[in-house]
């Protein structure tokens, strides 16, 4: 019953190109992943977080979660001025000390993504957006690919899609792998160069670590550049083990491939503590290949400050507080 | 084995994870000063008091993981043996006459102490037995605690435990603990035997006596009457005239299935009562559908927890055939994550083996695998210079009939042999003169309880291993010994019914 080594080496396409040929297949592929232990895997990661990062490597942890972060504001009230302050606090996150890296991106939604790609220009630093109908997704499908059309027509690097939890939970997953490979091509630029696509499951409505398993592995088939856990919306946002699980899928992902896909949890995480958990959580599942912004993301906005009150902490031995940072 | 062995790069077409060398983890040492003082000498504690040994011969306890001496004992004599049993004999009036609740006090008072010096008594232990911090904070201590809590709620209530209205105490319990969990085996002789009404002499063992002697400080903290507990120090004489003084009426021993037979001829024909829980060689068992990621967490905490010095240990991985190749690659991922090195540094994974007498045991068997044609593998990982230590090992290509499937290696060392089908894993499991202990792995509830029906083991763990709880009995099958410690059926090693 072992779906993944028998389709992992040698089969034709990497094994996976024919699991979507139809419902029937995708379907008997998804339920044929190895289940998941809640117990088990709840427990590993609850062990992975008591690992003990101190000195130089919480320096360097710090410095690599700030570089991982995809700043986020997704509000109803953003304006253009509130999107160009987030900018400036990721290119420049501590005013006062110029070595902090800057943020991987800067996650808006689609209507901003030109006055980040803006504020942003020649700085390196990505501009993420969120499409597809966010956050619930319940749009039909012309509409989601418009949606990402028009965010990457207006110059995102990357999107940031939702899936159909409605239609995932009632088992039409060829429906959601169909939709997931119509964004995608809608990433496509003009230039034949395509805007990268994060996958957003929304793991707090998925419910099951089975779910979120098949939903990983349907993904990254369909061809997502990174899997996301949740959009900040719903009342469980990323979790370890939700995490964790993830990155087991991205790790067997690509030894029966050869594909590289980034994670990127979102929502929830706002302490430093907390941030070293998930390094501490990739460092031991996937090893130095995915430590890099360009493998590993943080979804987050609050988690920046912390991150820099304890990197503040770490090089002058006080604590300053909330108001020796900026707010933004 | 049919199948050839592959390596991870040989099975997928990508590439192999590799552990991290960019994220690499500062040193985070606990303090050795939070141990508290450690005294040059100690002596006995029998009658409430520390008192000198009859005799002149002191042993010495070393820590394992730098081979240095952290304090000398006594060798306790027969003359000492039967002063702590006299001792003993004579509290047992008055603590047995005591009301339940009155019992149930001091033992729900040496919990709480033991909760508030967790931190000095994990750090004594990792110093004394080599097991990491990690464990001892968060396995070890958690559960001395959870004991005390469990019995002392039992002590009042013992009129309906099941054996009827105001069951006794036996009088005297005689209780020989090992060194792989020092305080935790304490807290599981003492917490039962105290509850009852029964009043003790225990011997820790010759090279960890640190903690149970912290843990005589505690019962005079407590206030606990003089003579109910009394700790005499030695090796195995001392030992031995322990289980054989006429003036105990029951023996507890926890150890090795030599010693315990030993035991066991010695009280034939007495009216001692006896409890053995003895060595083990438990299977592991792996089915095709098991949750893997989980499955192999579950295989190394059995076998790599506590440096496998554990008598419980999943020592015989049994993986069925179809999915071996896939299992043992990411047994052997994870295995190279493993962090052996400093007991105290919070992020180790695998400390030092207790002694230099196990290391050799272990280095023998792990020789003896070899030569018997089985294939070793180990991961690369810098050992510390000085202390003794053993990487985590695997050997696969191991069959019913090497040593290293059916003696007790008592160490990281992992045999791997396969199965076809859930009858010949249950023959294989049960094809051993040991009966601790066994675990299944399957996604499957229906083949759970038909494997667990058939499996010849005290207990067996379903989707997890090496799982504590004082509210559960264990105990063992066969050679693994006879009664039960923990739960209510503990209760019942220390009465009279």
């Amino acid at each position: 019953m072992s779906t993944l080594a028998a389709n992992a080496p040698g089969a034709a396409g990497g094994g996976l190109s024919d699991v979507a040929a139809s419902e029937a297949t995708l379907r008997r592929f998804l339920h044929g992943l190895p289940g998941v232990d809640q117990v088990g895997l709840e427990s590993r990661a609850a062990t992975l977080g008591t690992r003990s990062i101190k000195t130089t490597a919480k320096a360097f942890a710090i410095d690599l979660a700030i570089s991982m972060i995809d700043l986020t504001t997704l509000e109803g009230a953003d304006t253009a001025g509130k999107v160009r302050s987030l900018c400036a606090k990721g290119l420049h996150p501590d005013p006062t000390d110029r070595s902090v890296p800057q943020v991987a991106a800067i996650c808006v939604y689609p209507d901003m993504v030109a006055t980040a790609k803006e504020a942003l220009r020649g700085s390196g630093v990505q501009v993420a957006s969120v499409a597809t109908a966010f956050p619930s997704g319940r749009a039909g499908l012309p509409v989601k690919l418009a949606d990402t059309a028009e965010a990457v027509a207006a110059g995102a690097d990357e999107i940031d899609m939702v899936i159909d939890r409605g239609a995932f939970l009632s088992g039409r997953y060829l429906e959601v792998f169909e939709t997931i490979k119509a964004v995608k091509a809608a990433c496509e630029r003009p230039d034949g160069t395509s805007a990268h696509l994060k996958v957003i499951f929304e793991t707090g409505e998925l419910q099951t670590y089975d779910n979120v398993r098949r939903a990983s592995w349907l993904a990254m088939i369909a061809g997502a550049d990174f899997i996301k856990t949740s959009t900040g919306k719903v009342a469980v946002n990323a979790t370890q083990p939700v995490t964790l699980l993830m990155l087991e899928a991205v790790r067997d992902f690509r030894a029966a491939t050869g594909v590289q896909v980034g994670v990127k949890p979102a929502g929830g995480i706002r302490t430093t503590k907390d941030a070293m958990k998930y390094l501490v959580m990739v460092n031991e599942t996937l090893g130095d290949d995915w430590l890099s912004p360009h493998w590993f993301r943080f979804g987050a906005s609050s988690l920046l400050n912390d991150l820099l009150m304890q990197r503040q902490k770490l090089s002058t031995g006080r604590y300053s507080g909330p108001d020796y940072v900026t707010v933004d | 084995m049919a199948k050839t062995k592959k390596t991870e790069t040989e099975t997928g077409t990508g590439q192999p994870v590799r552990a991290g060398s960019l994220f690499a983890y500062a040193p985070a040492p606990e303090s050795p000063a939070a141990a508290g003082e450690i005294a040059t000498g100690y002596g006995h504690f029998i009658g409430g008091e520390f008192v000198d040994s009859s005799g002149s011969q002191a042993l010495k306890t070393v820590n394992p993981a730098t081979e240095q001496v952290l304090a000398e004992f006594a060798q306790g004599t027969e003359e000492d043996v039967d002063r702590a049993v006299r001792a003993a004999r004579k509290a047992f009036a008055d603590w047995s006459a005591l009301p339940g609740s009155e019992r149930a006090k001091y033992l729900f008072r040496i919990a709480r102490i033991v909760q508030e010096r967790s931190r000095e008594l994990a750090v004594l232990e990792s110093l004394d037995n080599g097991k990491p911090i990690r464990e001892t904070r968060d396995v070890d201590l958690p559960l001395v605690a959870a004991h005390f809590f469990y019995y002392a709620g039992w002590a009042d209530k013992l009129d309906f435990a099941g054996w009827g209205p105001n069951p006794r105490p036996l009088g005297v319990a005689a209780q020989v603990i090992p060194w792989n969990f020092p305080l935790l085996m304490l807290a599981w002789k003492i917490a039962p035997a105290l509850a009852t009404g029964n009043t003790v002499v225990l011997k820790p063992a010759e090279t960890t006596p640190l903690t149970a002697l912290r843990f005589a400080e505690i019962c005079r903290q407590a206030g606990l009457p003089e003579g109910v507990v009394n700790i005499v120090t030695g090796d195995g004489r001392t030992g031995a005239a322990l289980t054989a003084h006429p003036d105990v009426n029951k023996v507890a021993f926890t150890g090795s299935t030599p010693v315990g037979r030993a035991i066991a001829k010695q009280l034939a024909g007495t009216r001692t009562k006896l409890g053995l829980e003895l060595g083990g060689k438990a299977a592991n068992i792996v089915f095709d559908d098991a949750p893997l990621d989980q499955a192999v967490e579950g295989i190394v905490n059995g076998i790599f927890f506590n440096q496998g010095h554990v008598c419980c240990a999943g020592s015989r991985l049994l993986v069925q055939e179809s999915v071996q190749d896939e299992l043992l690659d990411a047994l052997k991922r994870r295995m190279g994550t493993l962090r052996v090195g400093d007991p105290l540094d919070k992020n180790t994974d695998v400390g030092a083996i207790n002694s230099a007498a196990q290391l050799a045991r272990i280095t023998e068997l792990a020789a003896a695998g070899e030569q018997e044609g089985a294939e070793r593998w180990a991961p690369e990982c810098e050992l510390p210079g000085a202390g003794y230590w053993f990487r985590p090992t695997l050997f696969t290509g191991v069959s019913q009939a090497h040593r290293i499937a059916r003696e007790e290696i008592f160490g990281p060392v992992l045999s791997v042999l396969t199965f076809r089908t859930p009858a010949e894993a249950v023959e294989k499991a049960n094809n051993t003169p040991y009966g601790l202990s066994a675990g299944i792995w399957t996604e499957k509830g229906s083949r759970i309880l038909w494997m667990a029906n058939r499996l010849r083991a005290g207990v067996v763990w379903a989707n997890t291993f090496n799982k504590f709880d004082p509210t559960s009995p264990f105990g063992g099958y066969k050679e693994s010994g006879y009664g039960r410690e923990g739960g209510r059926h503990g209760l019942e090693a220390y009465l009279d019914v």
